[in-house]
């Protein structure tokens, strides 16, 4: 489907595309450890003895990781795996207490699942599935800090053993663009399924992206895998520069050497880091201090029925059900947060206006996405903090959908709620933004219009009908936006005869 | 009345109860008895008397006080330095750990002092248990209280439990806590005349137990009879939530329901441990178990356990395999030794801590573990290992439906001089034939004294039992305890 194409010297280049997404687990406690996992703690206040390695201790599973990774794997519609286990990854570093990683490499936790993406915003109705491989629970390890003495370095050990879900894709991308968007997707899917908070820039989310490149329709070629790329942007800035990079050492008659490499946000390039020669021999085993995982159908049964509705099926029912476009859809349900929001505002609105949800849907889509969004933006703001709540939201529609203020004063009261705070209705009353509706106002105010624009008036009448726009203009300005526009539009529609 | 010391689990326990003698004049008496023999015996690598004298303190203040006591109010136990005391340095006899104090408790530890139990101090075994004579300690080896008859020649007590099993054959403690994993509670057991019991894989906590080789490592009793390590497994033994390989089963009372009736109970004899050339004083040894467990009542049967052959270079490819893993922890990082010359990177400073903190055995083992889990040889060995683990254990699957336990020797000799076989790994890992078959399914096994040889050295006969079943391994013990009637103790030379 993708047509993104890299144009060699040679020729067109295909870039072949898979992630590797590590998810920290949303949960208390670490995956074989009862200790906390707070974010920007001080250093080494987040361990237990698990966590330290001090001997004798033993790692128990934290049921609550294993649920969140299931429920993740049902999420992507994935087969789970009732008997999986965990393994051994050995090798020594400083940031690894153990001496090796719990992880799981031969029996992963949750098998085959997909992600649909639509790579192109602004083609909400093209989409494409991503397969994706595996996923397993695997503990994270420690962080070195090298800034605290000048001739050694500290371990902290707080996220030693935190609980991770590496994510696998099948290699079913095929350009920045979907590299892109199957991360933004996976990570509104996980914020909606509350596994993971999919804040990249706190490391709760990161990728290691494989690339290689090929003639359109030949085999794949030898890949490269870049690690730990912590940003939508930048996985698809890695994509864009690795693609272009092995076509240039490819059409130089080169080779590409599958390694590890690092990529430099400062100059958007990657790097060398270790080659396969170098590679770790992981010594993977089955860790003897744990039994296997074996989950009972009814567990896996209370994981099902506890997730929530999904992005793709919200967004299906924000079409068919609420009719909303395809844009709003898509816009409304990319964040849970966002359509937790909207939900809100359309239950109220419908109470307070005494229609359906599906009728009120529209109006307040719109005005959510176009008007409030905007306010928002222009504030340097985000739903989590505006200061608008969705039943102040219903308030202003419904005094719009029954006619006390124009849609245009509306956006002079979401100025001032925006500002103070205050409720709508209380806006309009204070500063006396009521529509006018009574006719002989409406009347006397049309008339002096006319009488002031006789000339138009005369080119009105001798066919420049776009004049009549002119018109509503000047009598909506002299009553301050407050008359009501259809009687507007009516008196000057039987003035002008 | 004898000495305190004399004394085992149930007489002082009893003794107790009843105000024949208190507490502290036990703990006291059991203190000096250590501090008399260790400096010959070097059983002890740090002794504890003031925590044997607190516990016996609050045993008696219980007992004046008319509150209930704990199965093992009173008695003065060793503890082998393999598991984490609190306060109490813990090293497994290595020199990465000298020094080290661990702020926690081992669960099996706990609850032994939860019983009423005290610690005389954390006794010698063979370096992080890797050994089978107590010769791999970074802090001297542990010699036997036992001589052959007109030979002062050092004898190894067994190992890797090597402290713990001359200290209760010595008199020193009245009972010890051991560690097996694939031999050595039984071993040491059987070299010094003493009974100890593996239980069944998971029956005791391993929370708190420096690890050798997870899937096998199992703690256990080590004591003067049967009954006592009934007693003390029943404290030792229970479910743990801190160890996911914990078995969630009630604790049965084994002491209550000690019999050495065996009507209608059928005794294995496997053909495949006759092994060629076995030593004739443990044969003939055997043959005793057989006529003892037949005029117990018992109904021996020949039985094989065709893969008996195997369990030793199984075992020798599993047991290194994990250790090498659970042993990366001692980095020189966080605790234990940091060796760090000058100009050193992290690299350095691992190779220079590892090479000083362990030992040789320690490193041999390491370094075969790494090798069969690398990249192009873990199928060969590691996978293949598996494979045959689980066959050996569908052998004793097999046996078990014909036979309700088996009975083989201990150890292939009786205990043999220090020194002997240290250069030699593989005749030491001979040392392990008899009792790593039961480690690697996981079995109930016990060593009680069955004689002793031409030499006057103490041998053991061996029990298997089903999983779960300690109490038939107890009862055929204690079957051959009563017919043995082993009195034999090393004459005091220390």
């Amino acid at each position: 489907m993708s047509s993104y194409r890299i144009q060699g010297a040679t020729g067109e280049w295909e870039v072949v595309i898979g992630l590797e997404v590590h998810a920290q687990i949303s949960t208390q406690a670490k995956l074989f450890s009862g200790a906390a996992t707070a974010f920007g703690a001080e250093p080494n206040t987040q361990v237990s003895l698990v966590d330290a390695a001090m001997p004798g201790m033993l790692p128990v599973p934290n049921a609550e990781c294993i649920r969140q990774a299931v429920r993740t794997g049902i999420a992507i519609g994935a087969v789970i795996n009732p008997w999986s286990r965990f393994d051994r990854k050995n090798y020594f570093y400083a940031d690894l207490p153990q001496g090796y990683q719990i992880s799981q490499l031969y029996h992963p936790l949750v098998g085959e699942g997909a992600v649909t993406i639509t790579p192109d915003d602004k083609k909400p109705d093209e989409t494409k599935v991503i397969g994706v491989e595996r996923i397993h629970v695997e503990q994270d390890a420690g962080k070195l800090m090298h800034d605290q003495h000048p001739t050694m370095s500290y371990v902290d050990l707080n996220r030693s053993g935190v609980a991770l879900m590496e994510i696998v894709s099948k290699p079913d991308m095929r350009s920045p663009a979907e590299a892109g968007a199957y991360l933004a997707k996976l990570r509104t899917i996980l914020r909606y399924v509350g596994s993971c908070d999919g804040n990249m820039d706190q490391g709760s989310m990161r990728a290691d992206v494989n690339v290689s490149v090929r003639r359109p329709g030949e085999p794949f070629g030898t890949r490269t895998e870049t690690k730990n790329v912590n940003s939508v942007r930048f996985v698809m800035a890695t994509v864009e520069y690795e693609a272009s990079r092995q076509v240039d050492v490819l059409e130089a008659g080169g080779k590409i050497v599958q390694e590890t490499r690092l990529f430099d946000p400062d100059t958007g390039t990657t790097r060398s880091m270790r080659s396969k020669e170098d590679a770790h021999d992981y010594r993977y085993f089955p860790d003897p201090d744990l039994l296997p995982l074996v989950l009972q159908p009814a567990f896996i049964e209370e994981c099902r029925a506890s997730l929530p509705e999904l992005p793709d099926a919200k967004r299906a029912r924000y079409e068919t059900a609420l009719g909303l476009s395809a844009y709003n859809a898509g816009v409304l349900t990319a964040e849970a947060e966002t359509a937790r929001w909207f939900e809100r505002l359309i239950a109220e609105s419908a109470r307070r206006q005494g229609k359906t949800e599906a009728e009120v849907a529209r109006a307040a889509s719109n005005w959510l996405t176009s008007e409030l969004f905007g306010a928002l933006n222009k504030l340097g703001r985000t739903l989590s903090d505006s200061p608008v709540s969705p039943e102040a939201g219903a308030e202003l529609l419904a005094l719009v959908g029954d006619g006390t203020i124009s849609g245009s004063i509306a956006k002079q009261v979401l100025e001032k709620m925006l500002e103070s705070g205050d409720a709508p209705g209380v806006i309009v009353e204070r500063e006396g933004l009521k529509q006018t509706s009574d006719t002989g106002a409406i009347e006397a105010a049309v008339d002096a219009v006319l009488a002031a624009n006789a000339d138009k008036v005369e080119q009105y009448r001798a066919g420049k009908e776009a004049l009549f726009g002119f018109f509503v203009g000047q009598t909506m300005k002299a009553m301050q936006g407050k008359g009501n526009p259809q009687l507007v539009n009516q008196v000057i529609k039987a003035r002008l005869g | 009345m004898s000495e305190l010391t004399d004394l085992g689990i149930a007489a002082i326990r009893d003794g107790v109860a009843k105000g024949d003698f208190t507490a502290t004049e036990v703990a006291q008496a059991f203190n000096a008895a250590v501090a008399e023999a260790n400096p010959a015996l070097n059983a002890f690598i740090v002794t504890t008397p003031d925590h044997a004298l607190a516990a016996a303190q609050r045993v008696d203040a219980a007992r004046a006080a008319g509150q209930p006591l704990g199965k093992l109010a009173g008695v003065p136990i060793g503890m082998k330095d393999l598991f984490a005391t609190k306060g109490v340095q813990t090293t497994a006899a290595s020199h990465f750990l000298e020094g080290f104090v661990p702020p926690y408790e081992s669960t099996v530890s706990q609850r032994l002092w939860d019983a009423g139990a005290g610690m005389l101090g954390k006794l010698n075994l063979d370096q992080f248990a890797m050994g089978s004579s107590n010769e791999t300690s970074a802090f001297g080896n542990v010699i036997s209280p036992w001589r052959a008859a007109g030979d002062n020649a050092g004898r190894a007590p067994g190992g890797s439990s090597g402290g713990s099993s001359a200290a209760v054959a010595a008199r020193i403690a009245a009972a010890a806590t051991g560690t097996d994993t694939g031999g050595s509670i039984r071993q040491p057991a059987a070299f010094t005349g003493i009974s100890g019991i593996k239980p069944t894989y998971g029956r005791c906590s391993r929370w708190g137990i420096v690890a050798f080789a997870s899937s096998l490592d199992q703690a256990g009793p080590m004591a003067r009879d049967v009954t006592d390590c009934a007693i003390m497994l029943e404290a030792m033994a229970g479910f743990d939530a801190k160890d996911s390989t914990s078995l969630d089963l009630p604790v049965p009372a084994w002491s209550a329901q000690l019999s050495d009736d065996l009507k209608g109970l059928k005794v294995g004899i496997p053909r495949e441990y006759r092994i060629d050339g076995l030593n004739a004083d443990v044969a003939k040894s055997w043959d005793d178990g057989i006529a003892w467990l037949k005029d117990a009542g018992a109904q021996v049967v020949d039985i094989s356990l065709p893969h008996t052959r195997y369990a030793l270079p199984t075992y020798y490819i599993i047991a290194p395999a994990e250790a090498s893993s659970n042993l990366a922890r001692y980095d020189g990082v966080r605790y234990g030794l940091r060796d760090l010359p000058e100009g050193a990177g992290l690299q350095d400073m691992y190779a220079a801590t590892r090479a000083a903190g362990f030992g040789s055995e320690v490193k041999r083992r390491i370094m075969i573990g790494t090798y069969v889990l690398s990249a192009g040889f873990y199928d060969a060995y590691y996978t293949q290992a598996q494979k045959v683990r689980t066959l050996i254990a569908r052998d004793f699957e097999e046996a078990f439906r014909q036979v309700d336990v088996i009975l083989t020797p201990t150890a292939p000799s009786a205990a043999f001089v220090l020194g002997q076989k240290s250069d030699d790994p593989l005749e030491m890992y001979l040392n392990d034939v008899f009792s790593v078959p039961a480690s690697l399914a996981g079995l109930p096994a016990m060593s009680v004294p069955a004689g002793v040889d031409r030499q006057g050295l103490p041998l053991g006969l061996h029990l298997i039992g089903r999983p779960f079943d300690e109490q038939g391994v107890l009862n055929a013990g204690l079957a051959i305890e009563r017919r043995a009637a082993f009195t034999a103790r090393p004459e005091k030379w220390w």
